[in-house]
């Protein structure tokens, strides 16, 4: 690593952490600019009991005053306060409750994805126009113009109900599997038609032919030259499929009612619990944004061709 | 021959012989020059994929817009309603080409009655028409949302090429921001909000109908979605601008606008045209998405995306009411992208490979 890698990384650090600032600055705003508060829709209060609850919560004071301690209790603390609809409990608990389940499952459809993807596209490429190439390249496409949901409800249709096999409900393990399937289908398919192309550009590369004009076995210029190559391409890709699978995952959770953070964001957003809607926001865009600066470092480092500005 | 001295002004006159038959030929215009954009029609006309995906959006929107004129029920009927009397529940949850009770009698009586292609919902609804309408819904989500970024993008992308310095440096820190935002947890954010914020403003006026959600879906399409639009402009004009055709039309005495008219519009519009079609798709799965989390259209206007979220609960009694709505946005997604990259193909023959 030399200094330009360095300064190069710090620049984009402070761009993601700038980012995470106006996440959290648009998020409390917003949210504050609807009218009517919090309380407004609950169900037996006074104005007397309706003061006392934004006092209690602070929602008294000055819109300023209270971004002042948001923010600072999210730095000092990492405390986004308590939740308004779930009593007694605070934020960042229901949201860690939720993490555990999700990033479970959106780990392994990112595991799956990638690997069978990977898989087909460098065997479409290696095929390049035959039948399987065409078989890959037509389900691919159909998978990539299929909203989630739809393919979500297809699977729960035909696989939970229709035929019996899984189970619909996704708190078990064995119910987490259409969960995955639905969502590693859009990003395999996607990492499938990049691959390929990725690879067949590297096939038509004049080291290619060098190595086999040397005699080197066709299996190892597979997996040492071209393969290896290709895969650069496929770790850009990284940080949107992060990006899909945590929003994907809001409707997926929904579908397959698996209890994971999706669904406490979309039940948030129904209860119009304020304090929960921004937590997960935040947390949510934190995860995505240091995703993309993991993978944008990573793809510098790893294409020594790609220059630093 | 002579050699010829180096600097002598003695004339050669083997340099001034006529031509021969055979060399003027060469001056003949065997036929007349295409223009860029034919060239670019008759390459897509050729592209059979992409020419069936265009008549295949062809027939979608000119189906979704002409077929409500006639059809005799109307998306927000509830069919078995009717003023004065009570509710007649046989129009509920009618399977395809079933009738509900008064067309029963009706048929019987002799009558024509119009079939309900795709039975009806829950509420007693054509299902036919609201699918429909909800495609006409989502086709014109797709293409306003698209033109919203069309125009910012454009306008903000060709000031920061334009200009350069400064203001380029600016709007490009700007757009970098905003490229690195979430952007899907945004639009939810965006929507939510607005839907509380505009649903109350919108009352009595004619946009109510319209609804709130699909305004603020507007509004974060103009807020978050220019910036790709924008910086594909500003590299096309940067780079169309540094060209050698560009300088050799400036050395051969061309005026300004001469030049931005006859060069840099026809290099920019081809890929301008291309992402703003490639924006569609995008736009109308952002709708059907939100309307997925009830933060789409309001009821009781269908989009596909919400007619699809409402199929869910009923999915074991009535699966087709979702594999219809799904048939068809994966077909306008699908043919939208094909008719896209067709685009592509033929207006922008650099990127073939």
């Amino acid at each position: 690593m030399n200094s330009k890698t360095i300064l190069y990384i710090i620049k984009r650090g402070l761009l993601a952490l700038f980012t995470v600032w106006v996440v959290i600055t648009v998020t409390f705003f917003v949210m504050h600019a609807v009218p009517g508060g919090p309380f407004v829709g609950e169900k037996a209060t006074t104005p007397a009991v309706q003061a006392a609850m934004e006092a209690k919560y602070g929602l008294d004071k000055p819109v300023s005053e209270q971004y002042g301690t948001y923010l600072k209790d999210i730095i000092t603390r990492f405390d986004f306060g308590p939740s308004l609809k779930q009593r007694g409990r605070s934020v960042v608990d229901i949201i860690f409750d939720g993490m555990k389940t999700s990033i479970k499952l959106g780990l392994i459809a990112a595991a799956v994805s990638t690997v069978i993807g990977v898989a087909l596209g460098a065997v479409a490429a290696l095929r390049r126009n035959r039948f399987i190439d065409r078989v890959i390249m037509v389900i691919t496409t159909a998978f990539v113009s299929m909203p989630s949901f739809i393919m979500g409800s297809f699977l729960l249709a035909l696989f939970a109900i229709k035929l019996q096999l899984l189970p619909a409900n996704g708190s078990t393990p064995p119910g987490l599997i259409l969960p995955i399937i639905t969502l590693a289908l859009y990003p395999m398919a996607y990492i499938t038609r990049l691959t390929r192309s990725s690879m067949l550009d590297v096939l038509g590369q004049d080291y290619i032919r060098t190595a086999k004009a040397k005699g080197v076995s066709s299996k190892n210029i597979i997996f040492g030259h071209a393969l290896k190559n290709s895969l650069i391409p496929v770790l850009t890709y990284l940080g949107p499929m992060l990006a899909y699978i945590v929003t994907g995952s809001l409707i997926v959770e929904q579908i397959f009612a698996v209890p994971g953070i999706g669904r406490v964001f979309v039940s948030s957003i129904t209860n119009r619990d304020y304090p929960m809607i921004m937590g997960t926001t935040i947390i949510l865009a934190t995860l995505i944004v240091v995703m993309n600066l993991v993978t944008d470092i990573l793809y510098k480092i790893v294409d020594p061709r790609i220059s630093f500005e | 021959m002579q050699k010829k001295k180096l600097f002598s002004f003695h004339v050669d006159l083997d340099m001034f012989i006529p031509a021969t038959d055979k060399e003027k030929e060469y001056l003949v215009q065997m036929r007349p020059s295409s223009t860029f954009f034919k060239d670019g029609i008759k390459r897509l006309y050729k592209n059979k994929v992409a020419f069936i995906s265009l008549i295949v959006i062809i027939l979608i929107t000119l189906s979704s817009i002409i077929l409500p004129v006639f059809w005799p029920y109307a998306y927000e009927d509830q069919l078995g309603v009717q003023p004065g009397k009570p509710v007649d529940a046989s129009f509920k949850n009618l399977k395809p080409f079933e009738y509900g009770s008064t067309e029963q009698e009706a048929i019987e009586a002799g009558e024509k009655v119009f079939p309900h292609i795709f039975g009806t919902d829950s509420a007693g609804r054509d299902y036919c028409i609201r699918v429909i309408y909800g495609t006409r819904v989502s086709l014109a989500v797709g293409f306003f949302a698209s033109i919203i970024v069309l125009i910012i993008g454009t306008l903000i992308g060709s000031v920061s090429g334009y200009f350069g310095g400064k203001v380029d440096l600016f709007i490009m820190r700007f757009v970098d921001i905003i490229y690195s935002l979430p952007d899907m947890l945004l639009v939810i954010l965006l929507s939510t909000v607005f839907k509380m914020t505009l649903n109350p403003i919108l009352e009595g006026t004619p946009l109510e109908r319209v609804g709130g959600n699909i305004i603020s879906l507007f509004i974060v399409f103009a807020l978050l979605y220019w910036v790709s639009m924008c910086r594909l402009i500003r590299g096309q004009i940067l780079s169309l601008r540094e060209q050698e055709y560009v300088l050799s039309a400036k050395a051969n005495g061309a005026k300004g606008g001469w030049i931005i008219r006859k060069h840099l519009i026809p290099n920019c519009i081809s890929v301008v045209i291309i992402s703003a079609a490639l924006q569609i798709p995008s736009a109308i799965f952002t709708e059907s998405y939100l309307s997925f989390l009830g933060l789409g259209v309001n009821a009781p206007m269908p989009s596909l995306g919400s007619l699809a979220s409402e199929a869910l609960n009923g999915l074991s009694s009535y699966p087709y009411r979702l594999v219809i709505p799904a048939i068809v946005i994966s077909l306008i997604v699908l043919s939208l992208n094909l008719f896209g990259d067709g685009l592509r193909d033929a207006f922008d023959p650099k990127l073939n490979n």
